[in-house]
């Protein structure tokens, strides 16, 4: 019940806490007012917490999903494996795939987009804050949902993209792949409405000055991605929809005997499944477009080049989805249309590579952790790129098709892609999100590792891919593995010391946050020197994120006002440092800022859901109760004004007008 | 309407809440959702198309369907359509008390259409025609059920707006929530006219 | 401190659609649409059976996007969220069923 007052550094006025009375939300119940404690984080609106929560989940499921990799690559280590059984190996590789895809690179990238968004673009919130929320708890809910298989009868094992008829109870006879379809469609809710979001955030809620083409360029990736979804997720909620009444319900909709086509669920799952591809990439593309200028120290090479490109990555991938099914049979037209459109994409996406390297062409590099790792996607990505080139000629497509030179080939794009962008990401903006700085010796050996690591695991895949090893095998014996040294069994045990190494990187990551958690460096304001509107405030960012809302008169606003174009020299010369200026802010701060109020009926509307979801399983009164859950919750949400009244912030007496008060 | 406007993310405190495009939150949410419903209602069609003919055993879908009887339920929703933007043309006139009968006549268009349904598939069922009959049967149920819960939710989304105009508790602007709210059912509306001509009139 | 909750009023709504008696007229039109759409059931339309109910279809459609729901007289903006979509759908499941020689 506390207020937080936050008094303009510079002024000294003494506040005195008052109890203020929150307004009602349902009944007699009072909205919570918590700005501290776990209470704080679970009914918060606030997009900088959302978006650590996102990122604290994300990172568990990171894990989860590593070791469920690690399993697999001690399988393979040695012929004959033992580690896990035929069962739990498929168990094994559906529910890595799932969880990387679902629950860890779209959750992570939505922490950075929650977090950063809003501050890049000079926004207090988001457009829909308990919207915001809600698609959080979505998401929690539906990873709850999907893991909770392992505890009841086994998780799902069909293969992450569960084409029919692996799909079916014949061949998944527990009652995994309808925890996966009900936590997917669940998850796949949060994101819908996490993408609406954003996109009408970047829209709406531009600092005055913004316009679309000063955006930063994460700004623009994500906003793609967000259309990507909006235009996508439906789909697959189509296709999950129809394989859940196939399950629960008895619909035949993929079931071959009786007449149905299973290519179907392969057309809704990949009308889906490629735009997916790039709503995985395009953040990490997004995060190192910040990250090679701010260390290049040179404006990014050819901005509206990236920004388009991207835009036209996103549109041609919804063309290309066939080039998943070219051993299906589609036809000889089908599959000359999808070849040659999926050669195409490979276009906008040289254009990008091409961009970052000028980039950093004759720019004067620091290399921190944060610039290698996103050299180290430029680098990876490409060789994973061009890996995936070779997929999109059919006659050779034929041959790679479910053999491990796929397998190399995705993870070069997305473990050397997209995590390596992520991880980017972290390094570069933890002082922003935390106020101290990760460590640069352990960073270093962190990104050292994992660009070993990486390279061990995956680079050995093409080659086991090309001499035959197929996907998804759970057992090799010697007896097949092939002649001479470089065998088979060579290069698998190569590949499962890789992965030690890897999660070696991650672990170093784990304990570097822990050690700058108790006793990192303080971060200065500006530690990167860097370019744009997230750094015009203090780190960790006010909960109000701008003491003022900044005008934008250019692209990378922050660089402008530090350094102007010496007209003699043509050369950039300093004239205000990143402090300045943020105590220049902090000194002319707005007054009466309200902020949107914290609520309970987002996470009890997910959980609500959940237990619905649930219904379809355990029956019908179990579904009653959650269906109950969702009309209080949402009868709740409706009756509750989105800002709370003028009594919830300001205190009764009066105060000064430089006081800011909110409830977290 | 689940949520209603968030201004307050933006400085209130200059009393103004312009948005960058000059257009509404909400409105633009909603938009954004409609075109992503295009998706979902797409995939249920073209998985019914594909299915239609399948019919295993069962009943034909030429033999089934009622024309008559769906022409006039189509009508009615139809007419449901006109009357939802009366509704929001007389809420735009700030008209509470017109605009609070054409949402109660466009509620009760929307029952009848959700109820005809209901008396459709109860006569289906009697003819043999169950949901895991056929492809043809399943696709069928799946495609006019997704539809039918959506008008569902929409006569909900009709009767809980009325009442809170009556009680005076819309949060934001109450034109615009009648108006969006009006946007969700003229795009049922529109999908049933679809369902209507590539379902039930084009032969399979 | 009072301007802080205060919702601004949308002036800009009052004056972009039609009149209630335009409203009307368009819904008549769609229901001589529909009663054509019907009479196909009954009357024997030969080779134009297919296209005239194709863009009857699409008429009806249009019509109620852009009168009922406002799009012709709205931003552009919103026309692209909803197009969009809309033509995302007819790409994709077009080429989709074309893949199982539905059109053929």
């Amino acid at each position: 019940m506390a207020i937080i007052e936050r008094p303009s550094t510079e002024l000294e006025v003494s506040i005195t806490p008052s109890v203020v009375v929150p307004s009602t939300t349902l009944g007699n119940l009072r909205r919570p007012v918590q700005s501290t404690g776990w209470k704080s984080w679970l009914f918060t609106v606030d997009h900088k917490k959302i978006g650590i929560m996102y990122g604290v989940f994300a990172m568990i499921f990171f894990i989860i999903g590593g070791v469920e990799a690690l399993l697999m690559r001690l399988q393979l280590a040695a012929p004959d494996g033992k580690a896990l059984s035929a069962d739990l190996y498929n168990q094994m590789f559906t529910m890595h795939g799932t969880t990387m895809v679902f629950l860890f690179a779209m959750p992570m990238a939505a922490a950075f987009a929650n977090y950063f968004l809003p501050l890049q673009i000079g926004a207090r919130d988001v457009a829909f804050p308990r919207m915001n929320a809600l698609g959080l708890w979505f998401l929690v809910v539906g990873g709850l949902v999907l893991n909770a298989a392992w505890f009841l009868g086994g998780a799902a094992d069909g293969g992450w993209f569960m084409y029919a008829p692996n799909s079916g109870p014949v061949f998944s006879p527990s009652n995994g792949v309808d925890f996966w379809t009900l936590g997917l469609q669940i998850a796949g809710l949060g994101s819908l409405i996490g993408s609406i979001n954003l996109i009408v955030t970047v829209l709406n809620m531009r600092a005055p000055g913004m316009t679309m083409m000063k955006l930063p360029v994460f700004t623009w990736m994500i906003l793609v991605v967000q259309f990507l979804l909006v235009f996508s997720l439906p789909v697959i909620t189509v296709a999950l929809v129809l394989l859940m009444f196939q399950r629960s319900f008895g619909a035949t909709f993929f079931d071959v005997a009786q007449g149905a086509d299973p290519l179907l669920w392969q057309h809704l799952f990949w009308i889906f499944g490629h735009p997916e591809v790039y709503v995985l990439i395009l953040p990490a593309f997004g995060i190192i477009s910040e990250v090679l200028p701010t260390f290049s120290r040179k404006p990014l090479f050819g901005y509206p080049f990236v920004v388009f490109s991207g835009a036209a990555i996103g549109f041609v991938g919804f063309g290309v989805w066939a080039h998943h099914m070219f051993a299906a049979g589609l036809g000889p037209v089908s599959v000359a249309v999808f070849s040659i459109a999926t050669m195409a994409i490979a276009i906008p996406t040289g254009v990008k590579i091409f961009n970052w390297t000028l980039t950093m062409w004759g720019g004067k590099i620091w290399f921190t952790t944060a610039m290698k790792f996103a050299i180290g996607l430029v680098v990876l990505f490409t060789i994973g790129g061009l890996s995936g080139v070779t997929h999109s000629v059919a006659p050779s497509d034929t041959q790679q098709t479910d053999t491990y030179y796929i397998v190399a080939h995705f993870h070069y794009v997305l473990f050397g892609g997209m995590v390596f962008g992520l991880f980017s990401g972290f390094y570069y903006w933890w002082p922003k999100m935390f106020g101290k700085m990760l460590n640069e010796r352990l960073g270093s050996w962190n990104f050292w590792l994992m660009f070993i690591g990486m390279n061990m695991t995956f680079g050995p895949m093409h080659i086991l891919g090309l001499q035959g090893q197929p996907r998804r095998m759970y057992v090799w014996t010697e007896a097949r593995a092939g002649e001479g040294f470089f065998n088979f069994g060579f290069w698998n045990l190569i590949s499962s010391i890789g992965s030690f190494v890897l999660a070696l990187s991650v672990l170093l990551f784990l304990i570097n946050v822990v050690q700058t958690a108790r006793k990192g460096k303080q971060a200065p304001l500006d530690p990167w020197d860097a370019r744009t509107l997230e750094w015009i405030t203090t780190s960790p960012p006010k909960e109000h994120n701008f003491d003022r809302i900044p005008t934008v008169h250019h692209l990378d606003e922050f660089f402008h006002r530090k350094y102007v174009e010496d007209e003699a020299t043509h050369t950039m010369k300093a004239i205000a440092t990143g402090e300045e200026i943020v105590r220049n802010e902090e000194a002319n701060a707005e007054s009466h800022i309200h902020l949107p109020s914290a609520s309970y009926w987002p996470l009890v509307l997910a959980i609500g859901v959940g237990v619905l979801g649930l219904g379809v399983l355990y029956g019908v009164p179990i579904m009653v109760l959650g269906a109950a859950i969702v009309l209080l919750s949402s009868f709740g949400w409706v009756m509750e004004p989105s800002v709370a009244e003028d009594s919830d912030y300001d205190p009764p007496a009066g105060g000064t007008s430089k006081e800011l008060a909110s409830h977290g | 309407m689940a949520d209603t406007a968030v201004h307050a993310a933006h400085d209130v405190g200059h009393g103004a809440h312009v948005t960058s495009t000059g257009l509404s939150n909400n409105k633009l949410a909603m938009w954004l959702f409609l075109g992503s419903e295009c998706l979902l209602f797409g995939g249920l069609i073209s998985t019914y198309m594909l299915y239609r003919g399948r019919v295993a055993n069962g009943p034909h879908p030429n033999q089934i369907y009622d024309i008559p009887f769906t022409s006039v339920s189509s009508f009615v929703l139809l007419m449901s359509s006109l009357t939802m933007v009366l509704a929001v043309s007389a809420a735009q006139r700030r008209n509470d008390q017109q605009t609070n009968l054409w949402l109660t006549v466009t509620a009760l268009l929307g029952a009848t259409f959700v109820g005809g349904q209901v008396y459709e598939f109860t006569a289906f069922y009697r003819e043999g025609l169950g949901f895991t009959t056929s492809l043809f049967s399943s696709s069928f149920y799946t495609l006019t059920g997704f539809h039918g819960v959506h008008v569902t939710v929409g006569v909900i989304m009709l009767l809980v707006t009325r009442s809170i105009i009556q009680k005076n508790r819309v949060t934001g602007d109450k034109a615009e929530s009648v108006e969006i709210v009006g946007l969700y059912w003229h795009f049922v509306d529109v999908v049933w006219i679809i369902i209507f001509t590539l379902v039930y009139l084009i032969p399979a | 401190m009072a301007t802080a909750t205060e919702h601004a009023e949308h002036t800009e709504h009052e004056q972009h659609g039609l009149t209630d008696g335009g409203y009307i007229k368009v819904a008549v039109v769609l229901a001589v649409i529909t009663a054509l759409e019907v009479s196909t059931y009954y009357v024997d339309f030969g080779p134009f059976f297919m296209p005239s109910l194709m863009i009857m279809m699409v008429a009806k459609f249009i019509i109620v996007v852009s009168y009922f729901m406002h799009l012709k007289f709205d931003n552009k903006l919103f026309s692209f969220m909803f197009y969009a979509g809309l033509v995302l759908a007819l790409g994709c499941y077009f080429a989709a069923l074309a893949t199982f020689q539905f059109f053929s």
